[in-house]
């Protein structure tokens, strides 16, 4: 049995609550990840992926729902020090490289912020070490630890963030769109980047991105997000070959690929969404490991759409 | 064949900048037949920016046209005042701009905007304007259009600012369309809206589309033609059949390699590996050398002259050279070959 280090259950997350313009960012979503394994949440902008990261790392307070990571309640943690140390255990890689480190701070000390708060290096020596460290570890010289944010390209500024995450020894990563600003050869350079780490230093990692043929590639994984629900989660083969809910199939149908031949025929599968059917819907699994977000009637439609695409 | 429409000869041009002379286009070619939509690759700073901006007599200040012409139904577009430039930007050539949420006038209505540049060039009243701009609007797909006319740009979502765009380029009904990333800002769904919406106009309109993008998979959907750039120099130039599927240079390999496809099944993606360089001082040879797992010993001393490899298809490599070595190219891209033989066999 594999140990499930995050678990996610109806999760809520609301803003403005109570007034005109409630939102309801995340509504209801429960999903769990696996240690050492890469969940991938996809969805458009205003979907809620991103909301939900920053969610379980504590950065909003949650309208309602459960958070337990590694056992413990999330949501209880209530000192300083259980904050500090749950922050250490998860760690976070954020979209865009050019506003996620400070511009008047030297890399060296954006890196060793984490290890500086913590207390993990007991000299200036050890913490310089560390540091150069990291930077070989993520592929920068360590000589560059003395420049600023704004003496490096893109991709190098993706690789600064995700040394700054490394340096606390996380068990959790949280990659909140990491490559979308980059460009396609860099984004490749990240990726296989992030794998090695993952491989190196048992890390799990929740991969929020909106690109799906990425996320395909890099998750064990993939939940599907639509207007702040979770629509359907399975293995990123059941989602990408047997992906059964209409929104995971037009989503998948939009994707354009780099081959002529298919881009001709690719038919896109519109989605509809009726706000009027309001009927109570939950996580309903309708084969092993794959969940999709519907009613008892629906789950049943479901299971039958999904044998018929296995036995194409 | 088509007609020409557009004809970029040899063109050089350069940027002074406190820390000297960055070289961003170096010796660019292409030509631009009507109705056919060219795409142009590459990565930040590879030079389809500026390439297209000197298209539309919109370079910077510190830019200068080192050599090279770009004729325009026969006449230099480079040569022109710009005087004489207002008459064609907007009306023959026109362009949708990649940030749809910052090339919009906030204090200005859409109706307005859409109507602006055909008010100025055709001379008409502003009703009429807006009356046209109407029209397109409801072509382009904005909902209750006659009702959001005087609408301002943030009460619209980003894929309908991006509508409005396209509207304000395409109301004079320009010979060439420069679509720069149109799609990049957006998700994936809109985004195979407003590829569909261009389509669909193009054919309505007979005109001819360069699409600048870094995505292959919007290339592959879009594209009669590909250009590669790299370092501010076209690499590899043909038909979309011809670069997707008999690709010849090595960094059109890496790029095709580096996105995952959905068959893919190798656990690492094939990455370029380093930066490109920089173009203060462009490197002697091929500017991919040192990048480039299949360089040559030549490839760092001379730049590769294009080779052809069908009268629609050349790339400058050296690997083409007829005494270069064969050279086995990356899984991904014999599997494309493959599929390129497959096809010119059934075709014969």
């Amino acid at each position: 049995m594999r140990k499930v280090l995050l678990e996610v259950e109806g999760l809520k997350q609301y803003f403005n609550v109570g007034r005109k313009d409630e939102v309801k960012a995340v509504d209801d979503i429960t999903f769990h990840i696996y240690e050492g394994e890469t969940f991938g949440l996809v969805g458009e902008s205003g979907s809620g992926k991103s909301t939900t990261g920053r969610t379980v790392i504590r950065l909003n307070h949650p309208t309602g729902g459960k958070v337990v990571f590694d056992g413990k309640d999330v949501m209880s943690l209530k000192s300083k020090k259980e904050m500090k140390n749950f922050r250490r255990d998860v760690q976070m890689i954020f979209q865009d490289p050019y506003a996620s480190l400070n511009p008047r701070m030297k890399v060296r000390d954006i890196i060793a912020e984490g290890i500086d708060v913590n207390g993990l290096a007991k000299t200036e020596t050890e913490r310089n070490d560390r540091v150069n460290e990291l930077l070989k570890t993520v592929g920068l010289n360590p000589n560059h630890g003395t420049r600023y944010p704004h003496e490096f390209s893109g991709g190098q500024r993706q690789r600064i963030g995700i040394a700054r995450a490394l340096a606390v020894d996380p068990k959790f990563i949280i990659c909140d769109e990491p490559i979308s600003a980059l460009d396609v050869s860099i984004q490749a350079q990240v990726v296989n980047l992030l794998q090695d780490l993952q491989k190196e230093h048992q890390l799990t990692y929740l991969f929020i991105a909106h690109d799906l043929s990425m996320v395909k590639h890099i998750s064990d994984r993939i939940g599907v997000m639509h207007h702040g629900k979770l629509l359907e989660v399975g293995s990123s083969d059941d989602i990408y070959y047997h992906g059964v809910h209409p929104y995971t199939e037009s989503l998948l149908s939009a994707i354009p690929l780099p081959d002529p031949d298919y881009e001709r025929t690719r038919k896109r599968i519109k989605y509809v969404d009726d706000s009027t059917d309001t009927r109570p819907r939950k996580m309903q699994e309708i084969a092993e490991g794959h969940y999709v977000y519907a009613t008892d009637e629906e789950k049943v439609i479901y299971q039958e759409k999904l044998q018929q695409k296995k036995n194409k | 064949m088509m007609k020409k429409i557009l004809e970029v000869k040899d063109l050089k041009i350069s940027f002074e900048t406190y820390a000297g002379k960055v070289q961003a286009i170096r010796n660019v070619d292409f030509d631009l037949h009507q109705g056919e939509t060219l795409a142009i690759v590459g990565e930040s700073g590879s030079g389809k920016s500026v390439t297209t901006r000197s298209i539309m007599g919109l370079l910077a200040n510190n830019a200068i046209v080192e050599s090279g012409e770009i004729l325009f139904n026969g006449s230099d577009i480079l040569k022109k005042s710009e005087k004489e430039m207002q008459k064609i930007r907007g009306k023959e050539i026109a362009m949708i701009f990649q940030d749809p949420m910052t090339s919009l006038d906030p204090t200005m209505t859409i109706g307005k905007q859409v109507a602006e540049s055909l008010i100025k060039h055709n001379k008409i009243s502003k009703k009429e304007g807006l009356a046209q701009a109407l029209e397109l609007l409801k072509l382009v797909g904005i909902p209750n259009a006659e009702k959001r006319l005087n609408n301002y740009p943030h009460q619209f979502s980003g894929g309908q600012r991006q509508r409005i765009v396209i509207a304000i380029a395409l109301i004079c009904y320009p010979h060439i369309l420069i679509a720069d990333e149109p799609t990049t800002a957006l998700d994936v769904t809109i985004q195979a809206q407003i590829l569909e919406l261009l389509k669909e106009i193009q054919e309505k309109m007979n005109s001819s589309i360069i699409f600048i993008t870094h995505d292959l998979g919007v290339v592959a959907n879009v594209a009669d033609r590909v250009a590669v750039m790299y370092a501010g120099k076209i690499v590899e130039i043909g038909t979309a059949e011809e670069i997707f599927y008999n690709p010849q240079h090595p960094y059109t390999w890496g790029l095709l390699g580096s996105m995952p496809t959905l068959e893919g099944t190798s656990d690492r993606l094939y990455a370029i590996p380093g930066t490109p360089p920089d173009l203060l001082e462009p490197p002697l040879g091929d500017a991919f050398y040192a990048r480039n797992e299949f360089a040559l010993k030549i490839d760092a001393e001379e730049q590769p002259p294009f080779f052809e490899v069908s009268s629609t298809h050349k790339a400058a490599t050296w690997l083409l050279a007829p005494q270069a070595p064969k050279v086995t190219p990356p899984e991904e891209i014999q599997i494309r070959w493959a599929k390129f033989k497959e096809k010119q066999q059934s075709r014969a």
